[in-house]
Parts: structure tokens; C-alpha cells; sequence
């Protein structure tokens, strides 16, 4: 598997009450094309910081991330960020959040929003403003935009944080599925380690601030995944012991 | 949730109760005149024959007209120039620091005081009255825009730049589309505003408006039933601007800020 994001000594700090605080600390790993890398740390810990460079929205301090052998200078709709907060336009409609990317090719662009609304299972919600969607409704939303625009990463940080286990759940079962079709290279920050074993094909988890990484491991379980196994369990385990719990 | 939304009041407990309260008003400004045998302030019948009478001679309409012609014109010039300004501020972090420090120190003027200002400048045609609605409508746009830019929701520019998208186009479709439902805040107060402050200025400078109209009554023989009618009017015509503002805010595309 080539590698598709290398990150490489990437270190950071922030000013902080007059000082500096270092938030990432030497960060290496890489992601090969196609796969899906979970962060796993506790919260606080600087994986959005880490997440953030990754995509090109902060800049580090020192190392770099390559993408495809470019350095990252910016962000770029060849990676798109699925953020904890949501970033669903409330203004606009869900065909038009989904076509929000896709400005430079206007003839198709409806047809292509409601292709990927019906692949998360948003047919039938087109038309309708986010303010009348549901949490979850939203997460499909937000996941459809960034689908639509075909991506080659998806960074997602905590992106299902905010819903109910069951609905949560769905959406990650639904995830998986899209992704066996379109092989999206995928980096996933969460604290939720059973989310990390359901979706990655390896699992890093960064230490304490400054995040560094401490672990990894290899998620050699076949998909779909039974959340009930004892290799998930005992997965499990094993990467909650390395975050000290 | 501690407190909850109450539950709807029952139909005829919306409509009757307010309908009580007004009549309450009503009987206490009634008995309040016979009981003072007061020859000079109206009873509401005669404030409303006065009212009746205006609008037969058709002078009621002229005034309405000429005080809503004005409102509508300064009201426009101030959304005009008041929502390009604000965005500009709002967006542009120098135009911001230029800008503020005036913005700051004129608002605060009430345009009651640009009065004479306004007659020297414009005699006491349409314009001075359309520059007053215009000075009482614009800052408060001003201010009311800038804040709403400067309060985005950082993950909705973030989102764009994400996609890839010029900085016009991220003015254009990002920035104005969310701070539309703080700017037609803004208009609302501004034309509540302006209303206000017609009437204060045609009492001092013109011989058309509701407010001439009530300064007239009082001056023209004491007519104290046209000078209430002629506010119950402006009451009115203000609660009706204001309902037609609100309109605006059930628009789809701006609803996102208010549901909830």
C-alpha cells in the first residue's frame, strides 16, 4: 500500500498566558491509500491541533505533512474536514449544501447532490433547510457534502460526538458501507475507542498533551464488524490499558 | 430542561384577554373624563368622530401618505448605504478601525438634536425630514451588520475554504447569506426608529405628516380629539411597518436564527 499522508516530526505550540504550550509533540506516522486510520487519545490531547495540520488550516511549528509528495500548504477540497461542531449551512437547502462545492461543473451538479443525498439516505429531504433536520440528519448532510465533491481523505474529528449511541451507531454502519464502494483514504480523530475498532483498519493512540503517538494497532477483524466479538472486546482492552484505563 | 416552554394559551384566552385589557383602558380614560368634567381632553368617542371626520375629509390619508413617503425614503437611503458600510466593517478589520471610532460617536446622537442642523442644511421641504430617518436608521444598520459578521460561526467560513471557494464567492454566498437574519433585525429596529422620529421632525418643520397634523390640531383652536387621534393613528401605523418587517423573518432562508 503507497503511502498517501505521511506526517513527519510535525510539532506545534500555542501562546498561552505568556508562555508557550506545546500541543503536538513529533507526531510521525503515515496513511497508505485507501486505508482508514483512527486517532485515539484522551480529549484535550491536541488531536484536532493534529487534525487541523493535516488538512492545511494551522500550519506546524517544525516536520510537515505530504500529501501524494506535495507538502501541504493550505486546505484543499481534496480533503475535506467533517467537524465535530457541523458546518451544514443553514441558509441553504440540503441539495444546495451539497452543491455547494461542486460551483465549477453547474450542469450535473443537482443530479450528482442527489445521487450522493440518497446514498446517505437523505431521498426524499432535498429540499428541505437543516433547521428542519434531525442531529443525525445533519451528520448525513455534512457527510454527503464532502462526498459529493470525491475526495481522496476524509478527516473526520469526533464526527458522530454529538448523536445518540443508536443513532451514532447507524451512521457508522453506514459509513462503512459507503466507503467499501468508494475507498476514500480516511483519518478518523475520536475518544471513542469501540467507534476507532468498528471503522479502522489501525488504530494510533497519541499520549497525554503534547500529543504523541504511543501505540499502534492493527485492526485485522473482517468487515462488517460484530462490536460483540471477543476479538473487539479484547481489542478493546488492550487500547483503553494504553490510555492508562 | 429546568423550565419549560408554557403550553399554548387556549384560543379565547389569546384573543380575550387582550380584548379585555383594551376595554379596561378604554372604560378607565372614560370615566377618568366625566369624572373630571374636563372640557379640553377627549373622550374616546370624540377622539374617534375626530378620527372619522379626518378620514372623510381625506386629509387622514394625505398625512399618512406624506409620512410614510418620507420614513420609506430616508428608511431605503439608510439600508442603502447602512448594510454595504456594516458588511464592509464587518469584514475588513481596517475599514473596522477607520470607521468605528465616528460610527461610535454619532450614534449615540439622538436625531431630534440634528433638527436644527437639518432645516439650515435643508429648509423645511422633504429633504430634512428624509436626512433625520436616514441619521436614525443608519447607525443602528451599522452597527447591527458589523456585529453579525463578526459573529459568524467560524466552522461555516472554515467549511468554505474547505471546499475551495473565492474569497468573492465566500463573501457572496457564506458571509451575507448568515448575516442576513441579523441585518433584517437591524432594519426592524431601524424602522421602528424612524417612525419615532418622523413624527417628532414634521412637528418642527412641515406642513404635511402626522405629526404637523397633531401640532396643527392643538394649534388651530385646542382640537385635543385630533391630537389623540392622530396618535392612536401613528401608533398603529408603526404596529403595521413592524408587522410587515417581521414577514421578513419567516423567510426560509433567514429562519435558521430565530426557530429554535
Amino acid at each position: 500500500m503507497p503511502d498517501k499522508i505521511r506526517v513527519a516530526g510535525v510539532t506545534r505550540s500555542f501562546a498561552r498566558n505568556g508562555g508557550t504550550m506545546r500541543v503536538v509533540d513529533g507526531v510521525d506516522f503515515s496513511v497508505g491509500e485507501g486505508e482508514f486510520v483512527a486517532l485515539v487519545g484522551p480529549s484535550g490531547c491536541g488531536k484536532t491541533t493534529l487534525l487541523n495540520i493535516m488538512a492545511g488550516f494551522t500550519q506546524p511549528d517544525s516536520g510537515e505533512v505530504v500529501i501524494d509528495g506535495a507538502p501541504v500548504t493550505g486546505p484543499s477540497p481534496n480533503r475535506i474536514v467533517i467537524s465535530q461542531q457541523g458546518s451544514v449551512f443553514p441558509w441553504l437547502t440540503v441539495r444546495r449544501n451539497l452543491m455547494f462545492g461542486l460551483r465549477d461543473h453547474p450542469a450535473d451538479a443537482a443530479v450528482l447532490a442527489d445521487h450522493y443525498a440518497g446514498v446517505v439516505g437523505l431521498a426524499g429531504f432535498e429540499q428541505s433547510y437543516p433547521h428542519e433536520l434531525s442531529g443525525g440528519m445533519l451528520r448525513r448532510v455534512e457527510l454527503a457534502r464532502a462526498l459529493v465533491v470525491k475526495p481522496e481523505i476524509l478527516y473526520m474529528d469526533e464526527p458522530f460526538a454529538a448523536l445518540d449511541a443508536l443513532t451514532s451507531l447507524q451512521i457508522r454502519g453506514e459509513l462503512q458501507r459507503i466507503l467499501d464502494k468508494e475507498r476514500h483514504t480516511c483519518v478518523l480523530i475520536t475518544h471513542d475507542v469501540e467507534e476507532a475498532i468498528h471503522l479502522a483498519d489501525r488504530v494510533l493512540v497519541l499520549s497525554r498533551r503534547p500529543a504523541a503517538i504511543q501505540a499502534a494497532f492493527e485492526v485485522r477483524i473482517a468487515r462488517p464488524r460484530d462490536l460483540a466479538s471477543p476479538e473487539v472486546a479484547q481489542l478493546k482492552r488492550a487500547i483503553l490499558r494504553e490510555l492508562g484505563l | 430542561m429546568a423550565v419549560g416552554p408554557q403550553a399554548p394559551l387556549p384560543l379565547r384566552v389569546r384573543f380575550g384577554v387582550p380584548i379585555a385589557v383594551g376595554a379596561g383602558f378604554l372604560a378607565i380614560w372614560w370615566l377618568a373624563v366625566a369624572a373630571s368634567e374636563t372640557v379640553i381632553f377627549p373622550s374616546p368617542l370624540q377622539v374617534a368622530e375626530g378620527a372619522l371626520q379626518l378620514a372623510r375629509e381625506g386629509t387622514l390619508w394625505e398625512h399618512i401618505g406624506a409620512s410614510l413617503f418620507r420614513v420609506a425614503s430616508g428608511f431605503l437611503l439608510a439600508m442603502a448605504v447602512g448594510i454595504p458600510l456594516g458588511l464592509l466593517m464587518g469584514w475588513k478589520a481596517i475599514a473596522h478601525t477607520a470607521l468605528n471610532p465616528v460610527v461610535q460617536v454619532l450614534r449615540p446622537i439622538s436625531p431630534i438634536a440634528w433638527i436644527p442642523i437639518a432645516i439650515l442644511w435643508f429648509g423645511v421641504g422633504d429633504v430634512a425630514p428624509i436626512f433625520l430617518i436616514f441619521l436614525s436608521a443608519v447607525f443602528p444598520t451599522v452597527v447591527q451588520t458589523a456585529a453579525g459578521v463578526h459573529t459568524i460561526e467560524p466552522q461555516y467560513l472554515r467549511a468554505a475554504r474547505n471546499f475551495g471557494i473565492t474569497r468573492s464567492r465566500l463573501f457572496l454566498h457564506v458571509v451575507i447569506p448568515a448575516v442576513l437574519p441579523q441585518i433584517i433585525v437591524g432594519m426592524r429596529v431601524s424602522l421602528g426608529i424612524s417612525w419615532l422620529v418622523v413624527v417628532a421632525a414634521e412637528m418642527v418643520t412641515l406642513r404635511s405628516g402626522l405629526g404637523y397634523m397633531i401640532i396643527d390640531a392643538r394649534n388651530a383652536g385646542n382640537r385635543y380629539d385630533l391630537v389623540v387621534a392622530g396618535m392612536v393613528i401613528i401608533g398603529i401605523s408603526g404596529l403595521l411597518l413592524d408587522l410587515g418587517m417581521r414577514r421578513l423573518e419567516s423567510v426560509k432562508a433567514v429562519r435558521w436564527r430565530y426557530a429554535r
